[in-house]
């Protein structure tokens, strides 16, 4: 239901609301604080929790990761690409780790699931690219925006 | 060349750059202007205060492909922007920027043309700009282009109504239709408060004529509060939805341009046009005084400088108004320019003419 309001004699003379309009804007104009943000000298802090670029944690400059295929199986977009290897000291390590990048959507389901702390998301959100990007291996282990 | 032709084509040049100046000082000060009232910065990389801005723009819109669409008529689709722009700039012709000027038996007349006519000129004039509106939508064989411009129509007649009869007051009491007559009559003084000489001004003796005029050239000009024909949220653009490129610059110069007309037409009639501004006749006299400069030649410069002042407050207003203001729905459109408008002009013509009568006026 529409709420009928009863514009006083004074208000259905629209004038005055016009100029007490204007002086708002006018105020706006002169004094009120400007919100904008100049982007690339100025950067918003976005909380910790924020999920932007991926990358995997490592200990020792050795990825986490053991290539336990929980991630790609959690992953709702099915844009994690994994061939899982053998190290020399029989641990099981991913030989090929990829990341279709522009087919995730970023749920950071893949950080919830992983058991080894090795996929994370960070808070890099400047991903722009100009051309086609799949995340390698190679990429993800530089630990860009690590969170520790 | 006798002086009176360099004469002329001097004041055609001044009017044409100043107008084509105006259009990216209007490109600048509307978009910096709207985004300081929204609380944001606007464009500002560009130049000091991102100045240069506007030029980006234009070279933008010189390099875009023009391409027409294959169902429009071409031939009315593409004269429809010179039909918005060409009056526009016509229209301009008759204000006076300066006062005259008499010097070595010469006579020098501020105005690129002072007709007899004047004010119905433009008025003429102006009303010639709904056409290529109406030429745009039509062409354009797009459904919300022609509703756009039939809004147009519609509101443009019936605010020329209210636009007429508001400043017949006006020419009641200066007893003319020139806009030169008009400003220079309203050098005098009305009534002296407190040694405060108080002008002739066309808004202290037709405040209620300075209400509708003001109404209806925001009505005439196409800007919010009465945007109806571009109306973006139910119209996507209105007439010139179809343009691009260039061809959408020319309206936006239209826009512009004729805002910068009624500006003018506001200053010269309500704000004594070319009057100087209060306090700058002893600026004048100290410059005279400092440089030796004939005082006659240095008060028309302020007078030009006054008119400009004026004039670039009402387009402030203009954009100062745009970004305030929600649109009028249609009906309430109508509603204010038959039943509240016009009846206020008549009566207001009335009020005058018996003010006249009795000689108060
Ligand atoms: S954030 Fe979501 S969509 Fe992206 S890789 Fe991880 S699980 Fe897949
Ligand atoms: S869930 Fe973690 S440990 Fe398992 S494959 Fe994915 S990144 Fe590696």
């Amino acid at each position: 239901m529409l709420a009928q309001r009863k514009p006083g004699i004074l208000n259905r003379f629209y004038l005055i609301e016009i100029v007490r309009g204007l002086w708002i804007t006018l105020r706006n104009f002169l004094f009120h604080e400007k919100v904008t943000l100049q982007f690339p000298e100025q950067r918003r802090d976005y909380s910790p929790r924020y999920r932007g670029q991926h990358y995997i944690k490592t200990v020792n400059e050795v990825e986490n990761c053991t290539a336990c295929m929980l991630c790609p199986t959690v992953c709702p977009a099915e844009c994690i690409h994994i061939v899982a290897g053998e190290r020399e000291d029989k641990e099981k390590y991913p030989i090929k780790f990829e990341i279709d990048i522009l087919r995730c959507c970023f749920c950071g389901m893949c950080e919830e699931a992983c058991p080894k702390d090795a996929i994370k998301l960070s808070n890099i959100y400047e991903m722009s690219q100009e051309h086609r990007e799949v995340y390698t291996k190679d990429f993800l282990l530089e630990q860009r925006g690590n969170k520790k | 060349m006798t002086p009176e032709i360099s004469f002329m084509l001097i004041k055609v040049a001044i009017v044409l750059t100043g107008l084509l100046a105006v259009v990216p000082i209007m490109l600048f000060v509307e978009r910096r202007g709207s985004a300081l009232i929204q609380n944001r910065l606007g464009p500002n990389r560009m130049g000091p205060f991102g100045m240069f801005q506007a030029a980006c723009d234009v070279l933008k819109f010189i390099f875009k492909e023009d391409s027409t669409p294959t169902h429009v008529n071409k031939f009315y689709y593409t004269i429809a922007p010179w039909l918005v722009v060409i009056p526009a700039f016509m229209t301009f012709a008759v204000i006076p920027f300066a006062g005259s000027l008499s010097m070595d038996g010469n006579h020098f007349n501020f105005q690129v043309a002072n007709l007899d006519v004047g004010v119905l000129y433009c008025f003429a004039i102006a009303s010639l700009g709904v056409y290529g509106i109406i030429m745009a939508g039509w062409a354009s064989n797009n459904k919300y282009s022609l509703l756009g411009s039939l809004r147009s129509s519609a509101q443009m007649i019936s605010y020329e109504l209210t636009l007429g009869l508001s400043i017949v007051g006006l020419m009641m009491i200066f007893q003319s239709v020139r806009l030169g007559d008009i400003a220079a009559a309203q050098g005098e003084t009305l009534f002296t408060v407190a040694g405060l000489n108080v002008p002739k001004w066309g808004i202290f003796i037709q405040p209620v004529g300075f209400l509708l005029f003001l109404i209806s050239v925001f009505a005439e000009t196409n800007r919010l509060p009465f945007d109806l024909p571009e109306g973006e949220s139910e119209l996507i653009a209105g007439y010139h939805l179809e343009y691009g490129s260039m061809k959408f610059a020319l309206f936006m110069m239209g826009e512009f341009i004729n805002m910068s007309v009624a500006s003018a037409l506001i200053a010269t009639l309500f704000f004594g046009g070319w009057q100087l501004l209060p306090g700058l006749a002893w600026v004048v006299q100290q410059v005279a005084n400092i440089t030796q400069v004939d005082v006659l030649l240095v008060t028309v410069l302020f007078q030009g400088v006054s008119f400009v002042i004026k004039v670039a407050f009402f387009m402030w207003f203009f954009v100062w108004v745009r970004w305030t203001l929600p649109r009028f729905r249609f009906d309430q459109l109508m509603n204010l320019g038959w039943k509240v408008l016009f009846p206020l002009g008549l009566v207001n013509l009335f009020v005058t003419g018996i003010l006249i009568y009795k000689g108060v006026l």
